[in-house]
């Protein structure tokens, strides 16, 4: 910054202060970085610096084998593995014209709806500890400990899953774990009353979130917002709705809508969500069909030449895969990862501008991104 | 020479001593009851149910290497700490933690002292601990703990004209300042203040979180916005008496409270005879006990509400609570001159 005009004359100097928000910073989930240009507390400017855990997920999966890359999605959204694997796995059914059973598109729903109470429960858990409601945080993650667990027993894993095959899914559900899931549905909804308790009616968590970060839909769709960031402002659009994949088109459930576009909509939003989410589980729970897991799939996974592009409701957004296969290699020629974080963070630099420096980590926990899928 | 001398020398040890304790404790209490609300154990390790904790913690904050940033303001740097631990203990001395009590032979009064204008010292006193915060933020000569002593600055000047307008009426009522005569003209008239200063209690609560950077208004130490404010770049002991600065003064609030509005030493209900059984209690247990419910407030209010924005923590200092504060002064001197 060159020096600003003096307000009050030659003795005073109003300089901006840049301010280096991460890549080491509490709220910052992960490595983000953001320079502030700060004056006073009020925020002039943000400059949002990313790259931090960059892994070059894209470039590795073009010498990896089909089967393998699945594994390599798990490392996007980290704490959302599961939607990613389904994300990937459909993308290259897509291109190859795999017919997947019924029964392996039920459980992909259910594992993708429990991905999302678990990835909306960490969310919420950040957003209020951002906010100073530690205690919120703790009892986020005891229920996401529920969830993590549901994962274990199904898959091995409590984080990278690997839990989805091309084709279908690895392996059947262990026995008496549908009657866990209901029964975690069941505490679940309990738990979401003991948030809103804490949160949603109370006075400094409204001032804090009321007004704050506003978006209007026209904006928020022009600077590619997507998932909750997108309908807290409004605009009805949801990739299980508009473009159903998996088992969606059979399920019943309402998207929940904003209307103001702030900080605080998109918390309810979020909120309803989890709702969605159980209401989703249930039916999918009750109308899952019998049958094989995994459909026909050839031994050599070596998909047409052709490129495709294939989307899903992540619980962050729309999360797209774009997949060039040259038909003559085992990997693919170009993959491309459209990630939902990646997209909603471009909207913090003009969400904080004219906010203060408490608000930019609202935002921040309000835009809900995680970096692994940011910097992929 | 016993009388004028050593008295209150082994007064001054023993409540600073106690008083040091009970602050390495509250944190652990407060570790303790933040966990339970929060359906965790807290510490567990160090002792049976985590009662060595605070030893630890002294031990690793003494052990630990102390470090002076190279660009530093090293005096002030070193001052800082002091300045805030310093006024934190130096309140105590006119806090009256009974009556008098036999011991030895001798008539021995729980205080250390009892100055005629004991209130006034209270006030003076703690506002200079938050010169300790200022230059901390300016001496480590880093961005956030200047944010964060610019914050604390503003945050503590409102605040305290609240709290000493709320003072004021509690004068008012009592016609002195010295903190025994507060607590024995509430015997006299035979009510705690809280009852008939409903509204001086609760803004003195609400300014003593502000003033003690206790959540929901601990923004100069916000470590999810400014990563630990004002002591960003302390360390070691220096930083540990930040830290029990902090607490210390939580407990001198809790007692300033206990003092003005809950009686102090007085067993509840001081003048209704048939509930003299409760004056086998010593004063003190009572005022320890008053002081207690306070501190559990403190920590209850931290584990359950989120932080208040700068903006917000400034409008509800200056457009509610010191308009309150003011209305609630003039109103106590009109009914006090109509009833006299």
């Amino acid at each position: 910054m060159s020096s600003p005009t003096p307000q009050y004359g030659p003795m005073f100097d109003t300089d901006e202060l840049v301010i280096n928000m991460g890549p080491q910073h509490p709220s910052t989930h992960g490595v983000l970085r953001v320079v502030l240009r700060l004056d006073g507390e009020k925020v002039v400017d943000a400059d949002v610096v990313i790259g931090y855990l960059h892994r070059g997920v894209e470039k590795l999966s073009e010498s990896r084998s089909w089967a393998q890359i699945v594994l390599l999605t798990d490392r996007l959204d980290y704490v959302s593995a599961a939607t990613s694997n389904v994300g990937y796995c459909e993308t290259v059914e897509k291109l190859m014209a795999i017919e997947v059973p019924r029964r392996a598109k039920y459980l992909r729903v259910i594992l993708s709806e429990l991905q999302r109470i678990a990835s909306h429960l960490l969310w919420l858990g950040t957003h209020a500890m951002d906010t100073g409601a530690m205690t919120v945080f703790l009892y986020a993650f005891r229920e996401r400990e529920l969830i993590l667990d549901l994962f274990e027993e199904y898959c091995g894993a409590r984080l990278t899953y690997n839990s989805m095959r091309i084709g279908g899914l690895p392996q059947d559900l262990p026995p008496s774990w549908d009657r866990k899931v209901l029964e975690f549905c069941r505490i679940m909804e309990g738990k979401l009353e003991e948030y809103e308790t804490l949160l949603t009616g109370n006075r400094i968590w409204l001032e804090r979130t009321k007004g704050v970060g506003v978006i209007d839909g026209a904006e928020a769709l022009a600077l590619g917002l997507s998932g909750p960031p997108l309908r807290g402002s409004g605009v009805r659009r949801d990739v299980r709705k508009d473009e159903p994949y998996a088992a969606y088109d059979e399920m019943e459930f309402d998207v929940p809508l904003g209307v103001a576009g702030d900080t605080f909509d998109r918390y309810v939003v979020r909120m309803q969500e989890f709702r969605q989410s159980i209401r989703i589980i249930r039916q999918a729970m009750q109308g899952i069909p019998e049958g094989p897991i995994l459909g026909k799939v050839p031994r050599l996974i070596k998909p047409p030449a052709g490129e495709v592009y294939h989307a899903i409701e992540s619980p962050k957004g729309e999360l797209g895969f774009f997949i060039v296969s040259d038909g003559k290699s085992m990997s693919p020629y170009r993959f491309r990862v459209r990630p939902p974080s990646f997209c909603n963070l471009q909207a913090l630099p003009r969400l904080v501008k004219g906010h203060l420096i408490a608000d930019v980590v609202a935002l921040i926990g309000s835009l809900d991104v995680v970096l692994g899928e940011v910097d992929r | 020479m016993v009388e004028l001398v050593l008295i209150p020398l082994l007064k001054i040890i023993v409540v600073l001593n106690a008083t040091l304790l009970g602050v390495t404790y509250m944190v652990l209490l407060e570790r303790k009851v933040i966990a339970w609300a929060q359906s965790r154990l807290g510490p567990m390790r160090v002792g049976p149910y985590g009662v060595l904790q605070p030893v630890a913690d002294a031990m690793k904050l003494m052990l630990k290497e102390d470090i002076t940033p190279a660009r530093a303001d090293k005096w002030v740097f070193t001052l800082a700490p002091i300045l805030s631990m310093v006024p934190a203990l130096v309140v105590y001395a006119v806090i009256p933690f009974g009556d008098q009590v036999h011991l030895f032979g001798r008539q021995i009064s729980l205080y250390i002292t009892d100055i005629n204008v004991g209130l006034l010292y209270v006030v003076s006193v703690t506002s200079v601990g938050v010169y300790g915060i200022i230059l901390a933020g300016y001496s480590s000569n880093s961005k956030w703990p200047l944010l964060a002593s610019l914050r604390a600055s503003a945050q503590l000047i409102s605040y305290e004209i609240a709290i000493t307008l709320t003072l004021v009426s509690v004068v008012l009522m009592s016609g002195t300042l010295s903190m025994v005569g507060i607590v024995t003209s509430q015997a006299s008239q035979g009510v705690w203040y809280a009852f008939i200063q409903p509204t001086a209690f609760i803004i003195f609560f609400i300014g003593g979180l502000a003033e003690t950077n206790r959540a929901p208004f601990d923004l100069p130490e916000a470590e999810q916005e400014l990563t630990g404010g004002f002591h960003t770049e302390y360390s070691g002991m220096r930083f540990a008496l930040f830290f029990l600065a902090e607490y210390a003064n939580i407990i001198v609030v809790s007692s300033v409270a206990t003092t003005l509005f809950l009686g102090g030493w007085l067993r509840p209900f001081p003048n209704v005879e048939f509930l003299s059984f409760l004056g086998v209690v010593p004063g003190w247990c009572w005022f320890l006990l008053k002081s207690f419910v306070f501190l559990y407030l403190f920590i209850w209010v931290r584990a359950t509400l989120p932080r208040y924005r700068y903006d917000q923590l400034m409008r509800l200092g200056w457009k509610v609570l010191i308009p309150l504060a003011i209305a609630n002064l003039i109103l106590t001197a009109i009914v006090k001159v109509a009833l006299a």
